[in-house]
């Protein structure tokens, strides 16, 4: 229980300094980088094996943000967690900032400069084939987006994983049923996600990808079979934790006004009390 | 041509599956290319070292680069047209931009295919790949080149992209040449008109340079099989002790060796060029050798485009 509520206290202050940081660079993509919050506080707080004082350590687990828009989620966690210092959130969005829009290697903790759709799962399938060649026993885990499932390339990594029968290979899905044009089934179909990876020869796990509890039973459970990749997908809504802004395809990349910005610390604020108050 | 002589293709399986026997973090990925690529027996005696994944060149890029940011050097082989089209945004993004230490061997390259056709051509990769920072690019001449440069690729840690023909091409180097990354080699002196080449066409310019010679023209020949690092000092000196350039490369007229040669020379020493190439069309069907015949990539024409450079 007590676990739960830090996680979720996590994903709250993550969620504050996202929008921060997309107000103070007037950019981002904030739906998206709202959505996957809890997955990542899952990974990174709970689940993955990581070394913030040893990011290149050879034993760790891996991370790859496939949807590399999300990247100041991202960032974020990444700053909470000790891979970089909090201050340099703020140079986000300015004039030869370390931080680019999307991910890359300059940054401590990140594995792959991504941003371009449909690669992740690919760099994915290589690092946990390699791992599987030279007897490590790192698990590597590959965020991607539900419109990113537009892209086929992701359908070739999927058929090399089972092949291959890539246990130690984690693809998350942030299922929040939206991309930049409208909802994914009407700007072009996706389904039935879950068959396709099956098809592949994946084990295939429905989530709630708000729910911290179900997120780091699910995710530390893997692999789920052996032998078998896991796809988890995580049923999430854009632009979650702030009312106005959920399930809302024009907050894709919206930035908030000040305004917004108080009223959404002042919404996520009184959910960090209601979690306090929790039994 | 004797028959003993091994396309480059064979050179750089024999030469890499040498040294991936003496170090464990050499991989070969290909793309149901192991026939084409040669690579038989790398499958056969390092299976652990060998990943298969079926056509999908985007992919096979995309895992080379995730092997190689585990610590290894990842070379991705098959032909040349697909891996740089197809997957040109793995190249450029999961490669190049990431850094990851993978080298894309592209066989088959230029017209090696003849007549299949426009599909199976790559004319345009000089082009795209030299654009991506921190991608080198290699196209080497002959059998011994191919095998000093894998040797060279399988000790290195930067991405590159190395391009070779698919069929036996003569002789142009022996056992013992040496070769600086990053340099060109000079193969004859002269200081009339400078030749510059890179991959099959060395040799063509080759035989140009030793017949121009044969008339009284001193043109000097130089192998340029580094396109990226390119050694601009020697084509700077070329410009300056020649001051006529005539380029010959299997690849368009535009985005390739000739351009890199203008960018220099028109910045540093301009001189009158000569770009031979392919030009903006696409190409007839025929052989290779045909091919280079009727778009003036042998010595016949390039001895003439000399002399009009020239007289």
């Amino acid at each position: 229980m007590e676990e739960s509520k830090r996680l979720k206290r996590e994903a709250i202050g993550i969620r504050k300094r996202t929008l921060e940081i997309i107000f103070n660079a007037s950019g981002g993509h904030t739906g998206g980088a709202l959505s996957s919050v809890d997955i990542l506080v899952a990974l990174y707080f709970n689940v993955m094996k990581i070394d913030p004082g040893n990011p290149d350590d050879p034993k760790r687990d891996r991370f790859i943000m496939s949807k590399g828009h999300s990247v100041e989620s991202y960032f974020s966690i990444l700053a909470r967690r000790g891979f970089i210092p909090d201050n340099l959130l703020d140079t986000y969005g300015k004039f030869d900032s370390v931080l680019s829009g999307h991910p890359t290697r300059k940054v401590p903790g990140i594995e792959l400069n991504s941003g371009a759709l449909g690669h992740g799962l690919s760099v994915g399938v290589g690092m946990a084939l390699a791992a599987k060649r030279q007897g490590k026993d790192f698990r590597t885990f590959v965020l991607m987006g539900d419109g990113e499932q537009g892209e086929g390339s992701i359908m070739e990594a999927a058929a090399a994983a089972g092949h291959y029968n890539l246990d130690n290979l984690i693809a998350i899905i942030d299922r929040n049923n939206l991309q930049i044009s409208g909802n994914t089934e009407e700007v072009m179909s996706i389904e039935d996600l879950g068959k396709k990876y099956e098809a592949c020869g994946w084990k295939v796990i429905e989530a709630d990808g708000h729910n911290m509890k179900e997120l780091t039973h699910t995710l530390s459970g893997t692999p789920v079979k052996k032998g078998k990749p896991t796809c988890i997908i995580a049923h999430t809504i854009k632009g979650k934790g702030v009312s106005f802004i959920e399930n809302n395809i024009s907050w894709h990349h919206k930035v908030p006004t000040a305004q917004q910005l108080t009223d959404a610390t002042k919404e996520l604020n009184l959910k960090k009390e209601i979690i306090d108050n929790e039994r | 041509m004797s028959d003993s002589i091994i396309p480059c293709r064979t050179s750089f399986t024999n030469t890499i599956l040498e040294e991936a026997k003496k170090n464990k973090h050499i991989f070969v990925v290909t793309t149901d290319s192991r026939s084409s690529v040669t690579l038989e027996n790398f499958a056969n005696e390092l299976p652990d070292q060998f990943i298969e994944l079926g056509i999908a060149e985007q992919n096979a890029v995309g895992v080379s680069a995730g092997i190689a940011l585990c610590g290894n050097n990842v070379f991705v082989c098959g032909p040349a047209s697909f891996y740089a089209a197809r997957s040109l945004e793995q190249v450029k993004v999961d490669v190049a931009y990431t850094n990851a230490n993978v080298k894309i061997v592209g066989v088959s390259g230029g017209v090696s295919y003849g007549a299949l056709g426009s599909t199976h051509h790559s004319l345009h990769d000089i082009s795209v790949m030299r654009t991506f920072p921190g991608l080198q690019v290699f196209l080497p001449a002959d059998r011994f080149q191919t095998e000093k440069l894998t040797r060279h690729l399988a000790h290195s840690y930067e991405p590159a992209y190395i391009r070779m023909g698919r069929n036996s091409v003569p002789d142009v180097y022996n056992s013992n040449d040496v070769f600086t990354p990053g340099k060109a080699k000079t193969l004859l002196n002269g200081n009339d008109i400078s030749i510059i080449a890179c991959g099959e066409t060395v040799f063509h310019a080759l035989e140009a340079g030793k017949q121009l010679k044969n008339e009284g023209i001193n043109a000097r020949v130089i192998d340029m099989y580094s396109l990226k690092p390119i050694d601009s000092e020697t084509i700077i000196k070329a410009a300056l002790e020649t001051n006529h350039i005539v380029t010959v490369e299997e690849h368009s007229i535009y985005g390739g060796l000739g351009s890199i040669v203008a960018e220099i020379v028109s910045q540093h020493h301009p001189v009158k060029m000569k770009i031979l190439g392919i030009p903006d069309e696409n190409v007839i069907n025929a052989k290779p050798l045909e091919i280079f015949d009727y778009y003036g990539l042998t010595a016949k024409n390039i001895i003439s485009a000399a002399k009009e450079l020239l007289f």
